[in-house]
């Protein structure tokens, strides 16, 4: 163990971290502007009940993402030096750009809205959270952009050591990005309505007064199983669309991999030798014929290139050195990915069959149904199996994008920046391992504790369910009487 | 391919590496002035509260902003990164624990912000609190003590340094509050700046001539007097109730401090390297310079919108139930 390996499980540790809570903030985020939008143009109580629990749980989720990505901005330079000094002119660009661009805006406006209710006009706050949350999703591309260059460099040159950026469209139109970043983005949407499913689901029980196990609960808690249904509905048809994108732009990555990547492609299907007409092998000893081809090249009979001899050829491009990543964890994670991300999107394609609606002409009272259906109330109730089976939908999706990156990342190895740099030659030099394994120790058991506490929190707020709608917060009409220091309401957080 | 060469001949200081030096110093400079207020609220907040509510009262007055304020640093860093990799790179990897200390009380000063308001016991909210003092003190010590390290290497230097930023970030905070506050937290505000002035301007008058060295231009020499004077009129006009004056004092006191800083480091911004070497490629500062150049003006107007929109006085006298 040097520090190389810690200062390699450090990344792990916290980017997987930062990643649990980040796209619940991009796909969460657009989901309570959409409430929100909502109420803004129906006047409907229930969209600002949602809203407001809903942009609650976004709120504890956010302070999470903010603050481990902190640690993302600074662990480059402090334990990859000669990474950050190689690629920076690169790599430093989009990341230069996604916080002038994105976290000013995310920041700014997040505040204007947790602040902002009592204060601004209704139409000026609800703008607020959609440029917070146009800030979130523009990070996304930001910094998916900068990781495509590591697995995929492009318009660059290398002089005097260093990369040296020669065409800054091309980094952002490299097509790596172009296709990992939907795939990520809708990945982060997947996991947000899958959130929201769950939530919604536990809510829809609990309010039937009904256990997660089968079994009844002491007390009902509330009558809103239309304004469950309804934000149930919104997340599953987010989730079912979000899922089409992953897929299809998934198709796309894989293809790419085949030409950019091709020990990453070979790792993932434990292929060690150029093969026609590759089979897919679904588990060790299962194998499709032809179906590894038809995915990486659209033609059942294209050669797909495996490991050793791609070793074979690196060794004779790069020198004498393993080429190979850890072949377990790709080679499963891929299979967890692509299972997992199936079963959510199977999940929320289940959920929309389950809550269509009853067909207009059937039974003959058409006219009647359409206000009532309106107004969801023809609507049949949720099965209680599904309202349980939608639990899993948190889980499911969540275990998948991670899989994804483990995948994504430990598949580039031993590269940091694919065919330029690798790994053992991108740690910081004058880092001992001492200092890797101190703060290592402290981040890992420092996010332990956040997690907990946050996870704590969701559940609490979870359970207390939305406000009542007694008060909805209107804009004041007049300024407090008296002193020209007029109320700010810092309650809404503190 | 793999190894790195260090670069042989040293190219020339260009415009725009002029330029982007003084956009990383403006950026750093937005920073400490901006946080700075932050980081003495947080400091202060047990120390001026006598009951929930006040505490309330007091992290109201940064609750919209200390988000978008901690930007200017992300924003500060990830420019240097962009436009002089190495001196990212070896500031960072160069000051390891210093630095991770800093992040790690950003983390638990975040958490206990945006947290504060969802939890439920008294147990929980002291925990947030904690994390709130912890993690606004450690950072604004420890900014100062990288610096003062940086420039002397002593131990004496990163003490005074971290003195200094501590207690100027106080004073500042102070002056903030009693700014932004009203009622007896208002008050109390104002009198925490007299004993917090007590440390800060002695601190600055040992540290801020300091601060420009051997090789430093000569006008540096007049940003650490201008800035020791705003200290002191901070100081004095905040007792005399002129507390916007009195804040516009000290933030400039901070700014014209940064600029001391930056000023000694154009030649060396680390020990051993020049900015030229440092620098990106002339392409690379050339994009940089069109992105900032449209993106920043935007960033500085709808910040000042926000403290436009949250200009008025935060009072206690607010429901506490009433929770977001």
């Amino acid at each position: 163990m040097d520090a190389l390996d810690l200062a390699r499980w450090q990344f792990g540790v916290t980017t997987v971290y930062h990643f649990l809570f980040v796209p619940l903030t991009i796909g969460l985020g657009v989901f309570v502007a959409g409430l929100q939008t909502a109420w803004y143009r129906t006047g409907n109580d229930d969209y600002l009940r949602l809203t407001r629990f809903f942009g609650k749980l976004f709120l504890i989720n956010f302070a999470m993402g903010v603050v481990t990505g902190l640690v993302q901005e600074f662990q480059f330079g402090m334990n990859w030096s000669e990474y950050s000094t190689f690629v920076g002119d690169v790599f430093g660009a989009p990341l230069a750009m996604e916080a002038l661009l994105a976290f000013f805006l995310e920041s700014t406006f997040l505040g204007l809205w947790i602040f902002g209710w009592e204060r601004l006009p209704k139409r000026i706050h609800l703008a607020c959270l959609w440029a917070a949350v146009i800030g979130s999703n523009l990070s996304a591309y930001f910094i998916l952009a900068a990781n495509a260059w590591m697995k995929h460099p492009v318009g660059y040159e290398v002089v005097d050591g260093r990369a040296r950026m020669t065409d800054f469209w091309a980094v952002l139109t490299n097509s790596t990005a172009l296709a990992q970043i939907p795939h990520v983005t809708g990945g982060a949407f997947v996991v947000a309505g899958g959130f929201v499913i769950a939530v919604t689901g536990y809510r829809i029980l609990r309010e039937r007064g009904l256990r997660l196990i089968p079994g009844r609960a002491p007390a009902h808690e509330g009558h809103s199983q239309a304004m469950w249904r309804t934000a149930l509905r919104g997340a599953l048809v987010m989730t079912a669309i979000a899922g089409v994108v992953v897929a299809g732009t998934g198709d796309q990555s894989g293809r790419l991999l085949a030409e950019q990547q091709p020990m990453k492609l070979a790792a993932a299907e434990g292929l060690r030798h150029d093969t026609a007409g590759a089979p897919f092998s679904v588990v060790p000893g299962v194998e499709v014929p032809g179906l590894l081809s038809l995915l990486s090249a659209h033609d059942p009979g294209a050669t797909v290139q495996g490991m050793d001899d791609i070793q074979a050829r690196y060794e004779k491009a790069f020198g004498p050195a393993d080429y190979t990543p850890n072949l377990p964890v790709v080679f499963w994670s891929f299979r967890v990915m692509i299972v997992f991300g199936m079963a959510t999107v199977g999940l929320s394609a289940l959920g929309l069959w389950l809550t269509r609606r009853p067909r207009l002409a059937r039974g003959g009272q058409g006219r009647r149904d359409r206000r009532d259906r309106r107004d969801g109330r023809a609507a049949r109730p949720l099965p209680a199996w599904f309202a349980r089976v939608c639990m899993l939908a948190l889980p499911l999706p969540t275990v998948a994008i991670v899989a994804g990156w483990l995948l994504s990342e430990i598949g580039r190895q031993p590269w940091t920046v694919q065919g330029e740099l690798m790994t053992a030659a991108s740690v910081s030099p004058g880092v001992s391992l001492a200092e890797v394994a101190v703060t290592l120790a402290v981040f890992t058991a420092l996010y332990g504790v956040l997690a907990l506490a946050e996870g704590a929190l969701l559940l609490r707020h979870v359970k207390a369910g939305p406000e009542e709608p007694a008060a909805p917060p209107a804009l004041p009409a007049t300024a407090p009487a008296g002193s020209g220091e007029a109320r700010l309401t810092p309650t809404l957080m503190y | 391919m793999t190894t790195l060469m260090t670069t042989s001949a040293t190219p020339p200081v260009t415009a725009l590496t002029t330029l982007w030096f003084i956009v990383i110093a403006f950026l750093w400079t937005g920073y400490f002035v901006l946080e700075g207020f932050d980081f003495g609220v947080g400091a202060l907040m047990p120390l001026l509260s006598r009951s929930d509510a006040d505490r309330r009262q007091v992290l109201g007055t940064i609750g919209p902003v200390w988000d978008g304020n901690e930007v200017w640093l992300i924003t500060a860093v990830g420019a240097m990164f962009a436009a002089f990799p190495a001196w990212y790179s070896r500031l960072l990897s160069g000051f390891y624990l210093p630095v991770f200390l800093v992040v790690a009380g950003l983390i638990v000063r975040g958490a206990g912000l945006e947290w504060r308001g969802k939890v439920s016991s008294r147990r929980e909210r002291a925990l947030c609190d904690a994390g709130i003092v912890t993690g606004s003190v450690l950072p604004a010590f420890l900014w100062g003590a990288i610096f003062g390290n940086l420039l002397y290497g002593t131990l004496l230097a990163t003490v005074l340094g971290g003195a200094l930023s501590l207690s100027v970030a106080v004073l500042h905070g102070a002056v903030f509050l009693a700014l932004k506050t009203a009622g007896p937290v208002r008050r109390r505000a104002r009198r925490a700046a007299v004993p917090a002035a007590a440390c800060a301007v002695p601190v600055a008058v040992v540290a801020l001539p300091a601060i420009p060295g051997g090789g430093a231009p000569a006008w540096t020499q007049g940003a650490a007097l201008a800035a020791m004077a705003a200290l002191a009129a901070g100081a004095a006009l905040v007792w005399r109730r002129r507390e916007g004056w009195a804040f516009t004092a000290t933030a400039t006191s901070i700014a014209a401090a940064t600029a001391a800083l930056f000023g000694t480091m154009w030649a060396a911004p680390l020990p051993g390297l020049t900015l030229a070497e440092a620098s990106s490629a002339p392409y690379t500062l050339k994009v940089l310079t069109w992105i900032g150049l449209i993106a920043l003006p935007g960033v500085i107007a709808y910040q000042a919108w926000t403290y436009w929109v949250f200009r008025k006085r935060v009072t206690g006298e607010v429901p506490a139930l009433q929770a977001h």
